[in-house]
């Protein structure tokens, strides 16, 4: 391997790693808000892609009908559990949060579609189309075992991911997408061809990333969310409500999950079922952050990116496995490393 | 005066063991009640369930709202503000940041300035240590520290669970100076403490709790006098 090679290979896997980051950050976010290790992350990753290209091929995505669906399933939940509660007052607040706003957005959608819209806008749409889904999924699936234990919010996880898979051939069939270059631009930096797309993941990365820390150190919600994460009895003490600041934790950790799939989709061929290995690969960069940092999650992400982009070079076959393989030596290290009491993992 | 919180045969079970048995008590506006006892006599179960986070039968009336159907969040949205016995505090987050997040609850945040203000001049320390994280506090000041943020919540009904634990004789002195000067505040106070002495000087009223049931209360002037509670609470003198 040459210098070249080694410079070509780095920058690929900068590049990749940056959309690993920013899924990872999103898992970590979600994690230490819900305690839910959320493997559909990949899949909502590559459900923008697939809405992105419907959109650009002028069709109405399928995400529409599959936030329909989950929209009436929320509610009809929500209603359900108000009723048996006998808090009926509520009822027409859960039916604007659960069925009016995902509605909503399927309407301006759908309206917007007429227009033809330019390719920022279709972004834009895309990236909206995405955000009710996993909050929708959070209502349905993991609000009504919201107190059990963390293996069982992942074997549940697991399952949901699965169901997806599914519902997302149902709804996007199985053809693969690949979408517009978002530029076209490329640069020469020390010898070395770089990519506008590349520069363009780079700054998504770092934007939605730097945007994240700002909500999270200079607005009450952000704090509240963080709050959440780390002491949950002191944050409901104060008012803050679990599922509230879960549903806003989902809704985050959609966006840049969303923001990724846009990312990748003019690089790689999309499926219905290619966000598992993109949720995977983010999750072992979350679990170098001991799945609570979320710089340890980005630098792991970008570790896994880079790994990635040489393993691919030596034997394209073993990449897969080489980059999983890591997990093994980082799980010891960290399980070495932590000094965590029994108690403090029950909690 | 009216009344602000009444809990009326409130009875509280873990599994099948009754923790707290029919204990009735009311506190009035502007008014500070303690309720002393020894270790395990059910105290914190009772304010558990006071602010819904154990479950409990019986009534609860705060403000003349019935609190069965309201969650924790919606008795801290109406005034009802624990600060609990392990204080739970946001280690990993600066002081400001903690008092900050007292004020969560509120509809209008337009006086968070002038609340933090406030807090500050109560608790000059909180001041010197605004930036620092709040699990670096010393106990004292972590015992500060959540009184500060419940006070930024602009509580009507204040519930303590042992202010006084674990803390140096010189800080339980100025934390039960502290707790005293919310009467000026209009703040009603609800103390629930082992350090009966301390809590009686400051206290209107108080109630006995021993192993679950209430087993006397008067004023807490009459209470410091009597001649059995000072045998078993207040160690002779």
């Amino acid at each position: 391997m040459t210098a070249d090679i080694a410079a070509i290979l780095a920058i690929d896997g900068i590049a990749t790693g940056a959309v690993y980051a920013l899924v990872a950050i999103g898992t970590v976010l979600i994690f230490t808000v819900t305690r839910v290790i959320f493997i559909p992350f990949g899949d909502i990753a590559a459900f923008t892609a697939l809405t992105l290209a419907a959109l650009d091929a002028k069709q109405l995505p399928g995400t529409v009908g599959l936030v329909v669906v989950l929209a009436c399933m929320a509610c009809l939940m929500e209603v359900v559990s108000l009723a048996r509660a006998g808090e009926l007052r509520a009822v027409p607040k859960a039916i604007l949060g659960y069925l009016v706003l995902p509605l909503i957005v399927v309407g301006i959608v759908w309206l917007t579609m007429r227009f033809n819209p330019p390719m920022p806008v279709r972004i834009v749409l895309a990236l909206l189309l995405i955000m009710p889904i996993s909050p929708l999924l959070d209502r349905i699936v993991f609000r009504p075992i919201a107190d059990a234990s963390v293996l069982l919010l992942l074997t549940v996880s697991v399952a949901l991911h699965f169901a997806l898979v599914g519902l997302g051939l149902l709804f996007f069939g199985p053809e693969g997408v690949r979408t517009e270059p978002l530029t076209s631009m490329a640069l020469e930096i020390a010898g070395v061809h770089v990519s506008g797309q590349t520069i363009l993941i780079l700054t998504a990365a770092l934007v939605f990333s730097g945007l994240l820390l700002l909500f999270f150190d200079f607005t009450l919600l952000g704090k509240a969310l963080r709050a959440t994460a780390f002491n949950r009895t002191g944050a409901r003490l104060m008012g803050i409500r679990p599922a509230r600041a879960g549903t806003i934790a989902y809704l985050l950790g959609s966006l840049m999950a969303g923001v990724s799939g846009i990312l990748i989709a003019p690089v790689n061929t999309i499926f219905y079922d290619s966000g598992f290995l993109l949720g995977l690969k983010a999750f072992v960069g979350a679990i170098v952050g001991g799945m609570t940092s979320y710089p340890g999650a980005a630098l792991g992400a970008f570790g896994v990116g880079i790994l990635e982009s040489f393993a691919s070079f030596q034997s394209s076959t073993l990449k897969d496995v080489i980059v999983f393989s890591l997990l093994i030596p980082i799980l010891l290290w960290r399980s070495l490393a932590s000094h965590h009491s029994e108690e403090e993992v029950e909690e | 005066m009216t009344q602000m919180f009444s809990i009326e045969n409130v009875s509280v079970a873990y599994g099948k063991v009754e923790a707290v048995r029919n204990v009735s008590l009311s506190v009035e506006q502007g008014q500070i009640v303690t309720v002393i006892g020894p270790n395990g006599a059910g105290k914190t179960t009772l304010l558990m369930a006071a602010i819904g986070l154990l479950k409990s039968t019986g009534r609860m009336i705060f403000q003349g709202t019935d609190l069965a159907k309201i969650d924790v969040e919606g008795r801290v949205e109406r005034g009802l503000c624990l600060v609990p016995e392990k204080r739970e505090l946001f280690a990993d987050m600066s002081v400001a940041d903690n008092l900050l997040l007292g004020t969560y609850s509120l509809r209008d945040r337009s006086m968070t300035r002038k609340s933090l203000d406030d807090v500050f001049d109560r608790f000059p320390r909180l001041k010197e240590r605004a930036k620092q994280a709040a699990g670096t506090l010393s106990g004292g000041e972590r015992q500060m520290l959540a009184l500060g943020r419940a006070l930024m919540a602009k509580p009507k009904l204040l519930v303590l669970d042992e202010p006084s634990l674990g803390l140096a004789p010189l800080i339980v002195r100025e934390i039960f100076r502290t707790i005293a000067s919310l009467r000026s505040l209009g703040v009603s106070v609800l103390l629930v403490e082992q350090n009966a002495r301390a809590a009686l000087e400051t206290a209107d009223y108080g109630y006995v709790l021993e192993t679950g049931e209430i087993i006397q209360s008067g004023p807490a002037e009459t209470l410091i006098h009597d001649p059995k509670l000072i045998a078993a609470y207040l160690g002779g003198h």
